[in-house]
C-alpha cells in the first residue's frame, strides 16, 4: 500500500451513456418498485426526461474509477485483501437515462491503522455539460498481512 | 405520488418498514446488473476458500435495497440527496432458504432551513445489524 497515493487525481474516464434499459435492469436488481425508476411515463409525469436511476446506480460509474485505482502500477493494493468499509453518495441531482457521465477519482486520504490501510477514494461524476451530478466516496480497507 | 410534508415530521417517527427476502437468484441478478462478478457472491467453494461462512450478498446490493422503502415513502428517487452506509457485517445467503433482511426507517434529524430530513436506517439479518451509520438525506417540500 503506497502512502503517496494520497492527493492523487486519476485521468477522467471515457463518458458513460446511461441507458434506459440499464437503469430498469439495475432498479429491478435492487428491488426498487417506484414507477419513476421503471416507467418512462411516470418519470416524465414527475418532471424528468426519462427513468431515474436508483441512488446506488452511481456505483456502476464509480466502479470504473475504482478499477483504475487498483490498476495503478505503484498503488501496491492487493485486491484480494480489499474490503469495502463505507460508501456514500452525495447528489446535486439524480442520474437520469440519457445522461452522458464522466467520472474522475481523487484520493483524499490514505491512513494506516494497526496493520490495515484505509484508502478513501472520491469519485466526482459530471454530466455532458460539465455540471456536477453526484460524488461517490468509498473507504476501502486493505487488510494487513497476517504473517 | 405526493411527497410527505416536512412540517409533519418529528424526530423518531418511523416512516417506513420492509422485509426483503433474498435468494441466490437475487445475488446473480445484482451481479449482472451491477457488473460486480466477484465469485464470493455466487460460488460457495470460492467463498469458503477465502474463509467466509458461505456466499454473501454484495454490500452494494444491501445498500441498494435498504433505501428503497425511503424512496417509496418520499415518492421520488430524486428526493434522496445523500446516502451513506458502513458495511459492518456480511449477509450470508443460504442456497436453499436464502436470507431475510429487515429495514426500519426512522427520522433521525430535521434540517428546517434546508427542508431535508435525515432518515436513519436499521438494517438487520435476524437480530444482527448489517449496516452501520446508514443514513439517507431526503429533500422535502
Amino acid at each position: 500500500m503506497n502512502p503517496e497515493l494520497q492527493g492523487r487525481t486519476l485521468p477522467s474516464t471515457e463518458p458513460y451513456l446511461v441507458g434506459r434499459e440499464k437503469v430498469r435492469e439495475f432498479a429491478r436488481a435492487v428491488l426498487a418498485t417506484n414507477p419513476i425508476n421503471l416507467d418512462p411515463e411516470a418519470a416524465r409525469a414527475a418532471g424528468y426526461d426519462d427513468v431515474v436511476a436508483p441512488p446506488t446506480f452511481a456505483v456502476v460509474v464509480q466502479e470504473q474509477t475504482l478499477a483504475q485505482l487498483l490498476a495503478e502500477p505503484d498503488a501496491g493494493i492487493d485486491f484480494s485483501r480489499v474490503v469495502h468499509g463505507d460508501q456514500r453518495f452525495t447528489f446535486t441531482r439524480p442520474i437520469v437515462a440519457g445522461d452522458l457521465l464522466t467520472a474522475t477519482l481523487t484520493v483524499p486520504s490514505v491512513k494506516t491503522l494497526g496493520g490495515h490501510s484505509i484508502v478513501t477514494a472520491e469519485t466526482t461524476i459530471t454530466d455532458a455539460t460539465g455540471a456536477h451530478v453526484v460524488t461517490a466516496i468509498s473507504a476501502l480497507v486493505v487488510r494487513g498481512e497476517e504473517d | 405520488m405526493p411527497a410527505p410534508a416536512f412540517d409533519g415530521l418529528a424526530v423518531g417517527d418511523i416512516v417506513a418498514e420492509h422485509s426483503f427476502p433474498l435468494t441466490r437468484d437475487t445475488l446473480v441478478r445484482y451481479a449482472g446488473a451491477s457488473g460486480d462478478f466477484n465469485p464470493i457472491h455466487y460460488r460457495d467453494d470460492v467463498a469458503r476458500s477465502v474463509g467466509l461462512p458461505g456466499v454473501l450478498a454484495h454490500g452494494m446490493l444491501t445498500m441498494g435495497f435498504a433505501v428503497q422503502p425511503v424512496v417509496d415513502w418520499a415518492g421520488d428517487p430524486g428526493r434522496v440527496v445523500d446516502y451513506q452506509v458502513r458495511f459492518t457485517r456480511p449477509v450470508v445467503v443460504d442456497p436453499e432458504v436464502g436470507a431475510v433482511v429487515s429495514v426500519v426507517a426512522k427520522v433521525g434529524q430535521l434540517d428546517a432551513d434546508a427542508r431535508v430530513a435525515r432518515i436513519d436506517l436499521t438494517v438487520k439479518l435476524g437480530e444482527e445489524t448489517v449496516l452501520g451509520k446508514a443514513q439517507a438525506r431526503v429533500s422535502l417540500d
